[in-house]
């Protein structure tokens, strides 16, 4: 045998394999590039996200300090006791003492009411960063006379000015000056409840310190010397832990504040990866279409001698080169990208952020771009190691179309074990990342299923009696290497996505609106004393105001649960109870009878108990007890204000917290708390704001210790945060949608090199460009219609899923907006298919036909 | 005289819908190095599934097929590839340039896949030779069929085969471009002393050959010496 003279184990010649995919390249690079194009807006959204954490992360680390303003704070919500004030008094250098707390702040210029955070303060706080205030000086003069410092938009709304008075409980203060920016505040906190300053030695003046009263204390610490805190704040922790007391120093700030953005980044994260996804399909069927229509070139090199591996690796090669171009500029774009986001996050940020180039981030960006790309194009490349050089002889689509390629199921694993662990990265949480990834394969398998179905059922009914337009428009969507699949899902995906954003924005809406009905309550008062009840609802009566009823809120802690306490079960964590259980402040309340929110789920409502009976039968929300492994019969031993109360769960209540009315984790009989020091809740409804204004000036003048929460005003600053929500999630969404149409754009774009050949066959044996057209038309709108529809019949289960379980409301579909978004879909998918194949009928069939295409 | 090729009992079939359709059946033939020979037959007779498989491009249902001494139906589609590389040339009817090299690059293809030096030399000669060296930077698309031809002839000489298969290499060619192509294709044959194997139902053509075999319904019918033989 002659085989002595043949190398069968050449070597891989890598300079020829680089220097023919360059070759290969020349003619398909627009095209090549159009593949790639799909995955830029992944990847720039990514980018612009990672680079925004890392800036985020490094501004925190930076600002953290000033964040606190203080080396450690102590809080928490009674005074501290003997020991634990001596135990503060011996540290640190300097201190200040804060005491805040919500109350209503009455303009006396022209008497309008807010509600507001007070902040009585003594000391120099803060010792790192500053008070900013308008002027200037008053930051630190308001701290030793009878004045306060208001916050910014406060002083907007009441037109007031540095000068003026304000009233706060029964003592008149001179505004000292503007609170521009105050340590750890946002735009968002401050606009729920505007800040005021106030010296602290006032505040017993106010009138405001009652029995009953929610007042956080704080103490902040600063060292002038050089002091191990972290080492100090381990041996103190324990102490203050015990007296429910919270610690924070720069270290835990920065900590914690990491860990909450993190969050949001690695959600936003998430939904640029889904555009990169919905990209990466698209690259798939491109690269589908590409390789097939490569099959000769590659039968041809194969003729010549090239190994099956080398054909791979020089389409392989495109791909990475591509993917890598793709990715750089996806890159780019994200750099460009991030500069808006702190724009769009600035009013939930409680520092200030710079916009640096994160070249970690843009690494990141380009390493997932390329990986990901590859391996969705490496699903229709393993192909090209199949393709007979007998295809030079006689083509078929056989070597394309292999039935089971081993290495094709080992690459869809690759990619699922992808999507699952780079969600894993994000979320942090198995669960969620094979949620989202079963998620994402459900959407694909059904878009998938209903295109195939439409192809098998079109095949086999199209009707032979529809005029010819119609039955070759339909007969496009299976003709061989049709689009209809990759459309569809790529359409479907979108639409799915958008639909989605739509459901979950009306969810929201019909959820704030419901609160805000006609007989609905939209004024809440608190803090009514005992004595006050009848006096409250005497000046509601003589407003004509109607009087919803007043609530009784006693404020409780719990000792014990079935005997233990806190240490015990801080110790045992196989019993699965929150520390909160303890740490927390109860505000329960009392009475005989349930109310329309409340329905007893297990055990058995009581009323009414015998105060002089030993074991008093609570109610408890059957959520709550849930969490913490509580049981019907358990012992819980409360602390009311000093007394001991021992009592039972006699019954679990579903609470739909939904409604803006008073509820309650956990509920009393009536005939045990009466004499309890409590306070009262009282709701009304105003009719229009001049009422309302009217109402609150009459209450807070003569009950300044009353506070009041304004509905029409919380529904006003919800509907602006979730304004602002919407508008960065929907900044985000944009990227999948504008990914979805470069998709949609690459896809016609390629199946319009598929159709040439016959287009030009119907030009030639005499159809018009009209009958083209139509054909087209046609075509595309069914593509776009079904694809539209998928999606948004996938959105609907979705949707009524976080209805159901996460917003605990009602789904009822937004009709008018999803027609539109429906229309929209089509129209733009006709549009798209008619724009792209305009170069078909605009030639003639000759130049055509004679263009290498 | 060595054969080139030898073909014993081979027989190829295809499993269609349940029913198997034998295509080639039992043929048996050997070709001496540097003749020249001609399978002929009818369209859908075989002839061009016989051609795949005497070049390697397909594996037989059964039997032996030998190119210089190799034995293909033992080999691997890699395998056969490098023995296509090192000793077969191939001119298709439809030519079978790639589109996206120019000429130049279509004739160096197979002596860079040999890692060969001086490719472009070489390749430059050839074009020469065809009569093309001043379009080697054209494409294919730029090129008239009978040009395109002329390429795919030099490059099948490119690589020096031993043996060079040819497809109905004027299947698309005009009368007066058939025949200089075909002066050009046995000129070349002659000086660097390939064996040439056309498959063709040209018998004009055909009868340039030294040797003709019949295939008719997947049978070898006959096997005659031409007058070019004598």
């Amino acid at each position: 045998m002659n085989t002595d003279s043949i190398n069968y184990k050449r070597p891989i010649n890598f300079g020829w394999l680089l220097q023919m995919a360059w070759r290969d390249s020349r003619k398909n690079r627009s095209r090549l590039f159009l593949f790639i194009s799909s995955i830029v807006l992944g990847i720039a959204s990514l980018v612009a996200i990672y680079s925004f954490g890392f800036n985020l992360r490094q501004d925190i680390d930076r600002q953290a300090a000033e964040l606190v303003g203080a080396d450690i704070v102590i809080s928490g919500n009674k005074p501290l006791s003997p020991q634990i004030q001596s135990l503060v008094d011996s540290l640190g250098d300097r201190k200040s003492t804060q005491r805040s707390f919500v109350s209503m702040a009455l303009f006396t210029k022209n008497q309008g009411t807010r509600f507001v955070e007070v902040r009585a303060l003594q000391g120099d706080f803060p010792y790192y960063g500053s008070i900013e205030t308008t002027p200037a000086s008053a930051a630190t003069t308001f701290r030793k006379k009878q004045q306060v410092l208001a916050d910014r938009n406060l002083m907007l709304q009441f037109n007031a000015h540095p000068g003026d008075s304000i009233k706060i409980g029964k003592v008149t203060f001179a505004i000292a000056g503007i609170l521009d920016k105050a340590p750890g505040q946002t735009s968002i906190s401050a606009s729920v409840a505007p800040v005021i300053y106030m010296p602290l030695s006032y505040l017993e003046q106010t009138g405001l310190m009652q029995r009953g009263s929610r007042i956080n204390y704080s103490y902040y610490i600063k060292y002038d010397r050089k002091e191990n805190i972290e080492k100090l704040t381990t041996n103190i922790e324990p102490r203050l832990d015990k007296e429910d007391l919270s610690l924070q120093t720069v270290a835990s700030q920065k900590e914690q504040t990491s860990r909450s953005f993190e969050d949001l980044t690695h959600f936003l994260a998430l939904v640029g990866f889904v555009a990169l996804l919905l990209g990466c399909i698209g690259v798939a069927s491109s690269i589908h279409i590409y390789v097939r229509e490569k099959l000769k070139a590659i039968a041809i090199m194969r003729c010549l001698g090239v190994k099956s591996t080398e054909a791979f690796l020089i389409y392989l090669i495109q791909i990475v080169i591509i993917g890598f171009i793709g990715s750089v500029l996806g890159a780019v774009l994200g750099t460009l990208v991030q500069q808006i986001l702190p724009i769009a996050f600035k009013d939930f940020l409680p520092i200030e952020i710079t916009v640096e180039v994160s070249w970690a981030s843009i690494g990141t960006g380009i390493l997932l771009g390329v990986v990901i790309s590859l391996l969705f194009a490496l699903l229709p490349l393993v192909s090209v190691r199949n393709i007979s050089p007998l295809n030079t002889l006689r083509v078929s689509d056989e070597s394309v179309n292999q039935k089971r390629d081993p290495l094709k199921w080992l690459v869809y694993l690759l990619i699922v074990a992808f999507i699952t662990v780079f969600t894993y990265l994000q979320l942090n949480s198995w669960k969620q990342a094979l949620s989202f990834t079963a998620f994402v394969l459900l959407a694909f398998f059904v878009l998938t299923g209903i295109a195939t179905l439409i192809m098998w059922l079109l095949r086999k009914f199209l009707p032979l009696s529809w005029s010819y337009l119609w039955r070759q428009g339909f007969a496009n969507l299976y003709r061989p290497n049709n689009q209809t699949i990759i459309l569809l899902v790529s359409i479907g995906l979108g639409t799915a996505f958008i639909s989605t954003l739509f459901f979950i924005q009306s969810i929201l809406l019909s959820r704030i609106n419901l609160s805000s009905g006609g007989n609905q309550p939209n004024l809440i008062l608190f803090d009514i004393q005992s004595n006050q009840q009848q006096q409250v609802v005497d000046l509601t009566k003589q407003q004509h105001l109607p009087v919803f009823g007043m609530v009784p809120i006693v404020t409780i802690r719990l000792e014990e649960l079935n005997g233990k306490n806190a240490a015990f079960y801080k110790k045992d964590t196989s019993k699965h109870v929150s520390r909160q259980v303890f740490s927390r402040e109860y505000r329960v309340s009392y009475r005989d009878s349930l109310v329309s929110s409340e329905k007893i789920t297990a055990g058995n409502w009581i009323g009414k108990a015998d105060p002089a009976a030993n074991n008093i039968p609570i109610s408890i929300e059957e959520k709550f007890a849930q969490h913490n492994h509580i049981k019907i019969g358990d012992k819980l031993l409360f602390n009311v204000q000093g007394v001991n109360m021992e009592t039972h769960i006699a019954s679990f209540r579903k609470v739909n917290w939904n409604r803006i009315q008073t509820n309650f984790l956990v509920l009393f009989p009536k005939g045990v708390l009466e004499q309890a020091p409590q306070y009262f809740v009282f709701t009304t409804h105003v009719p229009s704001t001049t009422a309302s204004a009217k109402y609150q000036q009459a209450v807070v003048k003569q009950f300044p210790n009353v506070s009041i929460i304004d509905l029409a005003l919380v529904l006003k600053l919800l509907d602006d945060i979730l304004g602002k929500i919407s508008f960065v999630i929907r900044f985000m969404a944009g990227f999948s949608i504008l990914t979805g149409l470069i998709v949609l754009v690459s896809s016609v774009l390629i199946s319009k090199y598929q159709r040439i050949q016959e287009s030009v066959l119907l030009r030639t044996l005499g159809a018009s460009k009209r009958q083209i057209l139509i054909i087209t038309g046609l075509e595309y709108f069914f593509l776009g219609s079904i694809a539209a529809l998928t999606g948004i019949l996938i959105s609907v289960p979705g949707s009524w899923a976080l209805a159901k379980y996460s917003f605990d409301t009602a789904f009822s579909p937004p009709l008018l907006p999803v027609v539109i978004l429906f229309f929209v879909v089509a129209l733009i998918t006709v549009l798209i298919g008619l724009f792209n194949s305009r170069g078909i009928l605009n030639k003639p069939p000759l130049e055509v036909l004679r263009s290498d295409v | 005289m060595n054969n080139i090729l030898k073909i014993e009992n081979l027989t190829k079939t295809y499993k269609s819908a349940g029913n198997t359709l034998t295509v080639l059946n039992n043929i048996n033939f050997s070709v001496d190095e540097g003749s020249t020979f001609a399978i002929v037959g009818p369209s859908g007779s075989g002839k061009t599934t016989l051609l795949g498989l005497c070049a390697g491009l397909d594996r037989s249902t059964s039997g032996l097929v030998e190119l210089n001494n190799i034995r293909l139906d033992n080999l691997s589609e890699d395998e056969r590839a490098q023995v296509r590389n090192q000793y077969v040339g191939f001119i298709f009817q439809n030519f079978q340039l790639l589109p996206t090299l120019t000429a130049l690059e279509n004739v160096m293809v197979p002596l860079e896949l040999r890692g060969e030096k001086n490719s472009r030399a070489r390749s430059m000669d050839l074009l020469d030779k065809v009569g093309l060296a001043d379009r080697s930077h054209h494409y294919p698309t730029q090129l008239s069929g009978g040009e395109q031809q002329r390429i795919s002839l030099a490059r099948a000489f490119s690589n020096q085969p031993k043996i060079l298969f040819a497809d109905e290499p004027t299947g698309n060619l005009d009368a007066e471009t058939s025949e200089k192509m075909v002066k050009l294709l046995f000129d070349l044959n002659r000086e660097s002393g390939t064996t040439l194997i056309l498959v063709t139902h040209d018998m004009e053509l055909a009868s340039k050959t030294q040797r003709i075999i019949r295939i008719k319904g997947g049978n070898l019918i006959s096997d005659e010496r031409t007058a070019a033989a004598i």
